[in-house]
């Protein structure tokens, strides 16, 4: 296995990216949706950032990767006490996946063989603490979608089925992507993810020979592409661990909470998640950039990326949400 | 060398496959089962390295490996299957145009991950609605169709192996110009083509040729032979003439020594080159890339057997395949009677003795999803505001079909034919795009509409979808199926094609739309076995509420 793509190396894609970032700051943002054509680097962009990230301290061999020995449950076998350091998991979820992949179940083959009741963890569990990756969300079948939903909620795994009753810490980053013309989502699981981005491949066509040249030197002189990407990369990281400590001291004004609520109202988006979200990745924004408080700039760049895909749907505004937003934006702000 | 260009360019697709394997990824084969496959196949199994063949009911553990649950209990202890993942091989999935999305997502995991497997897809669809999935096709450097070639024309003639492998050695050696980037780029923009792996393929594809002819630098033949093979399937509009210009203004800017060291490519010669393979019917092509979906179930539709969720049904006997479950009690069941006989044979063994005979699977019995064919009547004779009502329709029932799992297809027939507007679809974006430019006027080909509808139900219905109709006219049927004006022909052409709908049991609702209530369409409804319904002055919102009663939840 090659060293994935550098993430300061895709061309663009700056929403993206951004959103990215964020969510690597503050985890507790509830994940990304990337919806775009195909061939416009999602699945590249989500395999960057797991190779960008700080590795995770956990016990070696611990299925949900506990940070402490302690935090190892106790259906894990041999809970060991070595601490390894390995890179934050990102855990694939394809499309048709069975209930029992996902939440774990019990393991059959020793159940028949050796009579023994024993869980066999499943992809929530090895997403703890990491990424959960699901391309084509939209197609994903419903049951899994409410189970993941459920799950990404409470971040906590139950699993009550054939005679067992197990229940392990599941906290996860859920990023999704997919493509909007082959089926919508579903309005539940859509406010559910923290940010949401839509990403177009570059239409200049300067940037996109830049792409391919990109890929090309990735691909050819990967070492040297590597080197010369690897510095920036761990600019990126840096910052992303430097914004992490900065996070808890950044200030929130009261005139950033009633530009959020202004903000809100206007574009008349349900509930409250819409300005905890937005608050928040302005928060992160503004510890990435090293400022000290939230300011209404923080908060118009990441505005779009917080609220675009919690609007009402209209049939018959043809105009973009983004762009929605941005009306919204110099309505009340001015 | 062989003098069809078709099938020239079909051996050179398998050849740069043998000299880049990791870098293009694979291949689409577009072409029925027959002798000239037959032939291809032959020349796909000299290449070099090993092939599998798949099939598109593969399962996890086929593909991935796993425990072999019937191994394991003859033996005792655990016994792990390897899957077809670990062995880096060429695979080769035949009716590729039947893989289901959830093979298709995990076949694309597996090309993402792992470098050392290529695919070749052999699609056999009939027509454009039948395709490989594009997760899969747009992963696929090549592309290559083989209907046009006659069976004489077909010889595996491939370079020898000691060639391949030897090109194989030279492909880190090869290099392009910047240039060289700049085509393969502007070409894929001029033709439509978003993604940006294509050009990425394309470059390699490029290389991969120059190494097979033992040049250490890109061509503008190998430009030309790349473009082609990875170019025309995937472009969605024909090159407009403007983009060339500006390009060669563009093109000695960036690097002008490169240039001034080779003559200037002819990107003209290249359009012409790709254009000249271009599907036949580009329109086709562009409808297809939304082509039906495999229902995912759980819909208003017919009853089936699942595997996953459901009403319960009987555990049936069964060797797991890591997609039905097993259920654990009726397996128990079926083994506790043997368990002294057993006894007597292993009697060191611990626990239960379970053989594989004994593992009973669950089964479920679930829904399929519906699909409602609107069929609207965008003639002259049937109030233009009608399809307006039509629309708005089809709109409020898409808006609602996620609740009732029900897919949406729009027909419209005007003038001499009846046209699918709207394909299959759940996707609200789409569906309005395609519903905002309808127009209307023109005869009543009632008897193509009905022609139509009868082509997509029964393509419905091997999707797994089962269909129902809701037919908006005024049922004044005024042109035949073979598109003259002529009212006798019409009628009887009618009736014979309404008969087979009621043959088929398609459930049906004819809505009477015409201003003056006449006997036609309640004669056609009889016809058809279908509901009428007169509706003279409906809205939208009165025929969604009409459609969803008659066809019944």
């Amino acid at each position: 296995m090659t060293a994935a793509f550098p993430f300061s190396a895709i061309v663009g894609q700056t929403d993206m990216k951004r959103a990215m970032i964020l969510t690597a700051i503050e985890p507790g943002l509830g994940g990304v949706l990337v919806f775009g054509d195909r061939g416009t680097g999602k699945s590249t962009a989500v395999r960057a950032l797991a190779a960008l990230l700080p590795p995770i301290r956990m016990v070696a061999g611990s299925p949900i990767n506990a940070e402490t020995p302690e935090d190892s449950p106790d259906w894990a076998e041999a809970p060991g006490t070595e601490i390894i350091t390995r890179p934050t998991p990102v855990v694939d979820l394809p499309l048709g996946v069975t209930e029992d992949r996902v939440t774990g179940a019990l393991d059959i083959e020793r159940a028949l063989t050796l009579g023994e009741k024993a869980f066999q963890p499943g992809l929530l569990a090895r997403a703890n603490r990491g990424y959960l990756y699901i391309d084509e969300v939209n197609l994903l079948e419903d049951h899994i979608v409410d189970l993941l939903l459920d799950v990404a909620q409470s971040g906590e795994n139950v699993v009550e089925r054939e005679g067992l009753s197990i229940r392990h810490p599941a906290r996860f980053v859920l990023v999704g992507s997919g493509n909007p013309e082959e089926g919508e989502l579903r309005p539940q699981l859509l406010d559910r993810f923290g940010l949401s981005v839509e990403v177009r491949s570059p239409s200049d066509i300067e940037e996109r020979i830049e792409v391919i040249r990109r890929r090309d030197a990735y691909e050819r002189d990967h070492e040297a592409f590597m080197t010369q990407w690897q510095a920036e990369d761990a600019t990126i990281r840096s910052a992303i661990l430097a914004a992490r400590e900065a996070l808890r001291g950044i200030k929130t004004p009261d005139a950033a909470l009633r530009d959020c609520a202004t903000l809100c109202l206007a574009i008349g988006a349900d509930g409250l998640r819409g300005e905890l979200t937005l608050l928040r990745a302005a928060r992160a924004l503004a510890a990435y950039e090293g400022d000290a408080a939230v300011e209404r700039s923080h908060l118009a760049r990441v505005a779009p990326l917080a609220l675009s895909h919690r609007l009402r749907r209209d049939p018959l505004d043809e105009a973009g949400s983004a762009t929605r937003i941005t009306r919204a934006m110099t309505e009340v702000w001015g | 060398m062989t003098g069809n260009p078709a099938w020239a360019r079909a051996l050179s697709a398998l050849a740069l496959l043998a000299v880049d394997p990791a870098g293009l990824r694979g291949l689409t084969l577009r072409a029925r089962s027959g002798p000239v496959r037959q032939t291809f196949e032959t020349a796909l199994a000299r290449l070099p390295d090993p092939g599998r063949r798949i099939h598109p009911d593969l399962s996890d553990t086929q593909l991935f490996g796993g425990a072999d649950i019937a191994a394991t209990l003859a033996a005792g202890h655990l016994i792990q299957s390897a899957g077809l993942a670990r062995t880096p091989a060429r695979l080769i999935l035949p009716m590729a145009e039947r893989t289901p999305p959830a093979l298709a997502a995990r076949l694309a995991q597996l090309l993402d991950q792992s470098p050392g497997h290529t695919l070749i897809l052999l699609d056999e669809g009939l027509d454009a609605e039948e395709a490989a999935p594009a997760a899969l096709t747009e992963r696929l450097a090549l592309h290559v169709t083989l209907d046009a070639v006659p069976h004489t024309d077909a010889r595996p003639l491939l370079p020898a192996p000691a060639d391949l492998l030897a090109a194989r050695a030279r492909l880190g050696q090869v290099n392009h110009t910047p240039q060289d980037v700049i085509t393969l780029t502007t070409l894929a923009l001029s033709f439509g083509i978003d993604s940006l792996r294509a050009p990425s393929l394309a470059l390699r594809a490029a290389r991969a040729r120059a190494a097979l002819k033992g040049r250490t630098t890109v061509s503008e033949e190998d430009l030309r032979t790349a473009a082609e093979l990875v170019y025309p399937a995937r472009a969605t509009q024909l090159p407009q003439d403007p983009p060339p210009e500006t390009e060669e203004e563009d093109s000695p800017a960036p690097d002008p020594d490169q240039s001034s060291e080779r003559p200037d490519i002819p990107d003209e010669i290249l359009v012409a080159a790709v254009a000249a393979l271009l599907p036949s019917a580009l329109l086709d092509q562009l409808t297809r890339q939304q082509s039906l979906r495999r229902a995912a179930g759980s819909g208003a539709g017919a009853r089936r057997k699942a595997q996953h969720r459901g009403r319960p049904l009987p555990a049936r006997p069964g060797a797991p395949d890591g997609r039905a479950r097993i259920d654990l009690i009726a397996t128990l069941r079926a083994a506790a009677p043997w368990q002294a006989m057993r006894r007597k044979t292993r009697p060191d063994a611990p626990g239960l003795i379970i053989h594989a005979p004994d593992i009973h699977l669950k089964r479920f019995e679930d829904r399929s999803d519906r699909l409602v064919i609107f069929a609207v009547d965008a003639s002259g004779s049937a109030a233009l505001a009608r399809l307006a009502e039509a629309k708005g329709a089809v709109e409020l029932l898409l808006a609602q079909a996620y609740a009732r799992r029900d897919q949406v297809a729009l027909i419209a027939f005007r003038g001499t034919s009846a046209d699918l507007i709207l394909p299959p679809t759940r996707a609200l974006v789409q569906a309005k795009r395609r519903l905002a430019g309808l127009p209307g006027g023109g005869g009543t080909p009632l008897a193509a509409a009905l022609e139509a509808i009868l082509s997509l139900a029964q393509h419905a219905q091997a999707h797994g979808l089962s269909p129902a109709l809701a037919l908006l006219t005024d049922a004044r049927a005024n042109i035949a199926l073979d598109g003259r004006g002529d009212r006798v022909q019409a009628a009887e052409d009618t009736a014979r094609l309404a008969a087979l709908c009621r043959a088929r049991a398609l459930p049906a609702i004819v809505i009477d739309t015409a201003n003056r209530p006449g006997p036609e369409p309640a004669r056609l409804a009889a016809e058809m076995g279908a509901r009428h319904l007169a509706l003279p002055r409906a809205d939208a919102r009165a025929i969604s509420a009409a459609v969803a009663t008659a066809l019944g939840d």
